[in-house]
């Protein structure tokens, strides 16, 4: 049996310093976020300035619409202060996840400490733009408006207590699709080899989860566009919260 | 899907068997090795900075300055287009009306030679009546003239002739006064 828990693994490929005791090492991660870092920055660098775009270039406006369309709808026009953050994040985790797709290369938002690292981003934003912007009427976000007394501190504590798993969920939700998706592909390909090692009979038995696997890779490519957007929006969404509190 | 996703908590539950059996070893689970944790946080640190800075820079800018052109020069365009668009039907009516002025003025003139014409040969054949009126007139008088010279040139003659036939028949003339009183008897007579 393949383990499927092997593509996960990290490689430590040269060791960048110490911080402390702790060693600071460029691993497969590593290459794969400044490979993400590359496509994105060449890709829209490369784009050409013609009044009629080209494909090329229309891919690069789209992704441009369609990220600033998210935030318009999801934020209102203020959101476009947070453009920048929110498009590196779109295009971060989306072109990691396809490139997670090709077969034997590494995905970076399998890793929970990634995730997390990306949603306490957006989080220590939220509360630090919330307080900037609005002083101490952000915490008017705990407080709902038209709910009765009686009910009010059942209210805000519920509220801040889904306002402090935000990161969490925010987080958990991308690894564990990214995660789960990669494993899943794994098992299958590897149903394919077992039974191929199994004479004819294995080998047309194969076809089966041959063919699931190339589902499969069509949903995955689905799923790492989606999982990007989800985290898009639900950022635009948290964004929203600490530019219009009270809602 | 139902299936898939039954393997996927399979792998998943695998997953975190093993790093439970292999916690002592120092591999475990891959994505829940703390170890990794800081060298990760690190080079994402490094690599989303210096995403963010290309992308809020250069790359963003650069797009959105693109697409604003567009919009501009599309924009621009249909304004062009609306321009010339108006101008066109100015132009359109300008010669409409200028079509409609010149046809009244032509009526216009058309009228006032018709006007023009009819006058002047009215007042030529109003001349000409009379000057053919006075003609007829001064022929008319000398006709009457002539007449009257011829009556009285008859009268003479005729009392002379009476004179001399009486003469002739009596032997004696008779008084100028009863021969010219007679002759104008006669011609009344006859007249």
């Amino acid at each position: 049996m393949i383990d499927p828990i092997e593509q996960f693994h990290l490689n430590k490929i040269f060791t960048i310093g110490h911080i402390g005791n702790q060693e600071i090492a460029f691993t497969t991660s590593s290459a794969y976020m400044l490979l993400a870092v590359v496509i994105i920055s060449v890709m829209m660098l490369a784009a050409g300035r013609q009044l009629v775009p080209g494909r090329f270039q229309s891919v690069v406006e789209l992704s441009y619409e369609f990220v600033a369309n998210t935030i318009r709808t999801s934020a209102g026009s203020h959101g476009m202060t947070f453009f920048p953050l929110v498009f590196s994040l779109f295009m971060f985790i989306f072109v990691s996840n396809i490139v997670g797709i090709i077969p034997y290369t590494f995905t970076i938002s399998s890793h929970i400490i990634v995730t997390f690292a990306l949603a306490l981003l957006v989080f220590l934003t939220v509360i630090i733009y919330g307080f900037y912007k609005n002083g101490l009427k952000f915490f008017k976000l705990f407080v709902p408006s038209g709910i009765p007394v009686v009910i009010m501190p059942l209210v805000v504590v519920i509220e801040i207590i889904s306002f402090f798993s935000r990161p969490i969920s925010h987080s958990v939700r991308l690894f564990a699709n990214m995660l789960a998706g990669h494993v899943t592909l794994k098992v299958f390909a590897s149903f394919v080899t077992m039974l191929g090692a199994l004479g004819f009979v294995g080998k047309v038995g194969a076809l089966l989860p041959l063919g699931l696997t190339v589902a499969l890779t069509g949903l995955e490519l689905m799923v790492a566009f989606l999982q990007a957007y989800v985290f898009t929006i639900l950022t635009c969404i948290y964004l929203n919260d600490a530019i219009h509190p009270g809602h | 899907m139902a299936e898939s996703h039954g393997v996927a908590k399979g792998g998943e539950a695998k997953g975190t068997a093993s790093a439970h059996t292999e916690a002592e070893g120092g591999h475990g689970f891959p994505p829940f090795q703390k170890e990794t944790f800081p060298s990760q946080i690190a080079s994402l640190v490094i690599a989303f900075v210096a995403l963010y800075v290309i992308v809020s820079r250069v790359a963003l800018p650069k797009v959105g300055a693109v697409i604003d052109a567009r919009q501009k020069s599309i924009d621009g365009d249909l304004a062009e287009a609306q321009r010339l668009k108006d101008e066109s039907e100015a132009a359109i009516k300008a010669y409409e009306s200028e079509l409609a002025a010149a046809r009244s003025r032509a009526q216009a003139i058309g009228a006032e030679t018709r006007e023009k014409l009819a006058a002047s040969s009215d007042a030529e054949r109003k001349a000409l009546e009379e000057s053919l009126a006075a003609k007829l007139a001064a022929a008319e008088t000398s006709i009457a003239t002539t007449r009257t010279t011829a009556m009285s040139n008859v009268r003479g003659i005729a009392a002379d002739a009476a004179s001399a036939i009486v003469k002739q028949l009596t032997g004696k003339a008779p008084a100028a006064k009863t021969v010219e009183a007679a002759v104008d008897a006669s011609l009344k007579g006859t007249a």
